[in-house]
């Protein structure tokens, strides 16, 4: 049926199309539309009927009238998938965007993607270490995670993720990642940067872009995602890669998302994000992890940036409630101009206890990262006291925590954007750091750990 | 009409059905590729029909046929430590079908139907039988015995009954109408399943999690529910229920949450033991798994087809119960299914019927009389998740009204690391009162009392705290700076207790108790010492005390603490003399 026009469009309305009377056309296919100018725009199917089509057009629906041409592609989205993708950018419909030729398809992949079997799954339990001293101790990434950062507009969330893409590796292990990053409604600017930085160091050789920016159409970052982790199982399940997805910033798709819903007249859910917007990010999250047979791996680091700083926002709300974990950007920390601003205390990495200890990191990890948590928590605590009563009325043991506090910011969390500690030069800085504050206050810290690594201890 | 239709409308999950004679949730197969469906809503000629699989690709025009049955589960010996999605097909079944993703169009058995067991009959030539009587036995796994029961519906006398090896689809008996039954059944998922009669609760799910046995106990055949936001230990919290509560069967839904969370399940349950019975919990375990990017239709079916497997287990005497994570993704994929309906909708954009269904999910659990006159139970416990933590929303309102047991999650507390991070202030359970009895009898005849003191203790902390905020707490009076310290040693020592850690995750409910009495003891020593002239300091800092709170990490605790609490007690005695 591909090929047959058909000029039936009744309403256009937001980002879709209706039209009527054609002959049966599949749910989820690939349309194209035909503008009186010459325009090629492209679409999908959201819902079909023997009398009526609704059509979400990807790249805006600006200057379509009822005279627009519209052919049925005949089958759904697919994306051609080879090696050949990799070091190369693409735009958010997945089009080269380097000048360079079309991407020769070993395969053509359908970009919805198939749920990964639960049962085919395998634990996540391989340390990554990113160089990063608040994440390799506090929220330890593992292999095969999903693991966002949450962030707010004007904090330096870009340069984390950079960092992470370069430093990140396996302990002991010079293997390497394939970064397949995309990019939804991010500025020309922070593109430039991560593409400049990508080149500088040579990664991009290694990396797959997919571009939407924000002067692009917004309703193609529905799909852009979903293209990237398309290429990413690619490379993963079948080439046996191990792929780092980045994406940012996935406020932008869900705000395309509420466009399409309100064109939709859907009943809105919160803050009029659809009601299913739950479902549709579990859709792109859930395609982290590592399944057994394959050698590969997909390790997600989402990047969003939280509405007002609210991580009730349902943005952030229904990303946390999906992701094995946080990383959250402080702002406070930021001003004080302390890079990275990890707040370590709503952090959290639901795997890092299948990923740290005696066999992977060291033997003192959990127990230290407890320690250096517990102190800074009551630290900052009392920073909040002291405001109220005055530092003199604290006792010895809160002097000695709220100073923790101060040295926990400035010294452990505080590094430079090329700085790659291993995990051990992390784990020995922080007996270093707490070695400020008297043992017997030490209560998370094994005798055994206090023996063997405390500075006053080691000759 | 005929039972063959043709496809009108693809919208998602929901499909629109024409020229097809169709009831209410009959189960259908939708397009060339023969797609489950269930028939939700009829509109003259057009039946509305959910869809278990994805959609994508179908056409209008293609076939859609009505099987007449309902939707379904199978019940029957191979249920036990089988891993289904939402509409009973295996997982390992759908992997060696279709690879490590899940496509579609492919049916599964519930369970092998080939598969041989010893059946070994309870009834003889003769006896008369009613519906839900046992007339045989199976010995599914080493712990669970399958009582063959006669469906709900039939009853008569026995003309002949087998012994020996059969599969589940064989006749093993006949009754004299002619009625054959088969060691495999079916039960409409939406139905509760039949029994004589409900009782009132009188014994406690024993849970071995300090905080709720002690201070919010669930009854067997309660219900309770969980609610909390994001990373506040909902999944832990049921995954410790299903490892170490004293239920005979677990039925374990994941619904809509994380593909590694069951992954996690599969792998570390045939290596834990169950507490209870020494033997793998596996054994013991029926889990369903419909992933948050699995078909929302099938998740929207994945809690009715396990509770029916839970009624199932129920109906042999056994004491079942069930987890549910999470409601909220249940209740949502109502809402999506409603909304594809352009259903009228209710508050938030859940429709209307969003309180009575929950209603009527939880009215599932229950102590029973079986129809064969045995005791059984379903204990359902829900976890919810609200938007933003706030649970003044639709899901957690409509659970709480029909829930007796409210286990309070708390982001602060988890932010503090204090697990589990149930809030004790808020959290309630409305048992006390029927399970009483059943502690006197078999814990200690004070444990009502018991409980009531520690729960004092810690509402009169919560007052305390709110004048230390102003003034310090060197500012109060020392008894209450001890009431301070006791209520501290509460949740440090009582109430906190790691999911992971090897000893301390599962606590004997008798050890619970000496625990708290160990706690009471602490107070009392502390109490006549300083009446006596001795330093709040002094007794506090006794290294007995700490000794006998960092004990409880260790293995064969409850064969030490009482010597050690006598040695605190001395211990802090001597501390008059010191001054
Ligand atoms: N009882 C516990 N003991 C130790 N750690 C716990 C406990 N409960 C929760 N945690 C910690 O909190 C983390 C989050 O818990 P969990 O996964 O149960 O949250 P949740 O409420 O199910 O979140 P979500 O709604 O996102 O699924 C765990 O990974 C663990 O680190
Ligand atoms: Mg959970």
């Amino acid at each position: 049926m591909t090929g047959k026009e058909y000029r039936t469009i009744t309403d256009v309305k937001g980002p879709l199309v209706f039209l009527n009377k054609t002959e049966p056309v599949a749910f989820g296919e690939i349309v194209t539309l035909r503008l009186s100018n010459g325009t090629i725009k492209n679409g999908q199917v959201l819902d079909t009927s023997d009398d009526l089509v609704i059509v979400q057009v990807f790249e805006g629906t600006s200057k379509i009238d009822r005279e627009a041409g519209v052919t049925f592609m005949g089958d759904v989205f697919k994306l051609p998938v080879s090696t050949d993708l990799v070091g190369r950018i693409l735009d958010g419909a997945g089009r080269p965007r380097d000048g360079g030729p079309e991407i020769v398809a070993d395969e053509k992949a359908d970009i919805i993607g198939a749920a990964i079997n639960p049962y085919s799954r395998q634990s996540p339990n391989d340390f990554i270490q990113t160089g990063v001293s608040a994440i390799d101790l506090c929220t330890s990434l593992v292999r095969g995670q999903k693991l966002p950062i949450f962030s707010a507009s004007g904090l330096p969330h870009n340069d984390i993720a950079l960092q992470i893409a370069r430093q990140a590796k396996l302990k002991d292990s010079d293997e390497e990642f394939i970064v397949v990053f995309c990019a939804m409604g991010i500025t020309a600017e922070e593109y430039n940067f991560f593409r400049s930085d990508l080149e500088r160091t040579g990664a991009l050789e290694n990396a797959v872009l997919f571009v939407n920016l924000a002067d692009d159409p917004a309703v193609e970052r529905i799909i852009t995602p979903r293209l990237a982790l398309t290429a990413a199982e690619y490379l993963a399940f079948e080439k046996d890669y191990h792929v780092l997805v980045i994406y940012t910033d996935m406020t932008n798709y869900c705000d395309a998302l509420r466009q399409i819903g309100a064109a939709r007249e859907e009943v809105p859910g919160r803050r009029g994000y659809p009601g299913y917007m739950y479902t549709d990010l579990a859709m792109l999250y859930e395609r982290a992890g590592i399944v057994k047979g394959k050698k590969g791996s997909i390790t997600q680091f989402p990047i969003l940036t939280m509405p007002g700083d609210d991580i009730t926002h349902p943005i952030p709300d229904l990303s946390g409630y999906i992701t094995e974990g946080q990383i959250v950007i402080s702002r406070e920390l930021h001003q004080q101009g302390i890079y990275p601003p990890i707040n370590v205390l709503p952090s959290l990495s639901r795997l890092m206890g299948s990923c740290i200890g005696e066999k992977t990191t060291r033997e003192d990890h959990k127990s230290v990262s407890d320690q250096m948590y517990a102190a800074y928590a009551q630290g900052r605590e009392l920073r909040g006291l002291v405001a109220i009563v005055g530092e003199d009325a604290l006792n010895e043991r809160d002097k000695q925590l709220l100073d923790f506090s101060g040295v926990f910011e400035d010294k452990f969390l505080r590094q430079t954007r090329d700085e790659d500690r291993s995990i051990e030069e992390t784990l020995d800085l922080c007996w270093t750091l707490m070695s400020s504050i008297d043992t017997k206050y030490l209560v998370r810290l094994e005798q055994t750990w206090i023996d063997k690594y405390h500075p006053d201890n080691k000759a | 009409m005929s039972n063959e239709g043709v496809i009108y409308r693809i919208s998602g999950p929901v499909v629109t059905a024409t020229g097809m004679s169709a009831a209410m949730y009959d189960v259908v197969r939708v397009g060339h590729e023969g797609l489950m469906g269930e028939v939700i809503e009829l509109h003259g000629e057009k039946a509305v029909i959910q869809v278990y699989e994805d959609t994508s690709g179908i056409r209008p025009g293609e076939p859609v046929l009505n099987t007449q049955e309902t939707l379904s589960v199978s019940l029957g010996p191979g249920l036990l430590t089988q891993i289904y999605d939402g509409i009973q097909r295996p997982l390992p079944t759908l992997e060696k079908e279709m690879g490590v993703f899940i496509t579609r169009g492919v049916d599964a058995d519930a369970f092998d139907l080939e598969k041989i067991w010893t059946f070994e009959p309870q009834v003889a030539v003769g006896d008369e039988v009613v519906g839900g009587q046992v007339i045989g036995h199976v010995q599914e796994t080493e712990t669970i015995i399958h009582k063959i029961m006669v469906p709900p519906t039939a009853s008569g006398t026995v003309k002949s009954i087998e012994s020996g090896d059969f599969n589940v689809t064989q006749t093993v008996c006949v009754l004299e109408d002619g009625t054959e039954m088969q060691m495999m059944q079916k039960w409409p998922v939406r139905t509760p399943r039949p029994f004589q009669q409900k009782y009132a609760p009188d014994t406690p799910l024993v849970t071995g999690m300090r905080i709720l046995d002690f201070l919010f106990p669930l009854a067997k055949g309660g219900a309770a529910g969980i609610p909390g936001p994001f990373g506040s230990g909902k999944t832990v919290t049921q995954q410790s229920l299903a490892k170490y509560s004293d239920a005979q069967l677990v039925v374990y839904i994941g619904c809509g949450e994380r593909g590694n969370e069951m992954t996690e399940v599969l792998d570390e349950f045939p290596h834990l033991i169950d507490p209870n019975t020494g033997k793998p919990l596996m054994e013991r375990t029926v889990m369903i798994a419909n992933t948050s990017n699995m078909p929302v239709a099938a998740r929207e079916a994945s809690v009715y087809t396990g509770i029916t497997i839970a009624e199932y287990f129920r109906d042999m005497g056994y004491d079942v119960a069930l987890m549910a994570d999470s409601t909220s993704r249940w209740a949502e994929a109502m809402r999506e299914i409603s909304s594809r309906l352009e259903e009228m909708p209710g508050e938030e954009g859940y429709p209307a019927y969003l309180s009575s269904r929950i209603a009527e999910f939880y009215e599932r659990a229950g102590r029973v009389e079986t129809l064969s006159g045995d005791d059984g139970s379903v204990t359902v416990i829900g976890a919810v998740s609200p938007p933003g933590g706030d649970i003044s929303e639709p899901v957690s309102q409509g659970t709480l009204r029909i829930v007796k047991v409210f286990w309070g999650l708390d982001a602060g507390l988890a932010r503090q690391r204090h697990f589990p991070a149930i809030n004790w202030l808020n959290s309630y359970s409305l048992y006390p009162q029927s399970l009483d009895q059943w502690f006197r009898d078999n814990i200690s005849q004070d444990f009502p009392e018991v409980r009531t003191q520690i729960s004092g203790l810690l509402q009169i902390e919560s007052e305390l705290q709110e004048i230390v905020q102003l003034v310090g707490s060197d500012a109060l009076p020392t008894d209450q700076q001890l009431t301070l310290e006791v209520a501290r040693m509460i949740r440090e020592f009582f109430l906190q207790q790691n999911g992971f850690h090897d000893v301390d995750a599962y606590c004997d409910i008798h050890l619970q108790y000496r625990m708290a009495k160990a706690i009471l003891s602490f107070q009392d020593a502390a109490k006549s010492a300083m009446a006596n002239g001795a330093q709040l300091n002094d007794v506090v800092n006794v290294p007995s005390r700490s000794d006998l709170m960092r004990a409880r990490l260790e293995k064969g605790y409850i064969d030490v603490i009482d010597s050690m609490v006598e040695t605190m007690t001395a211990e802090i005695a001597d501390t008059v003399e010191e001054n």
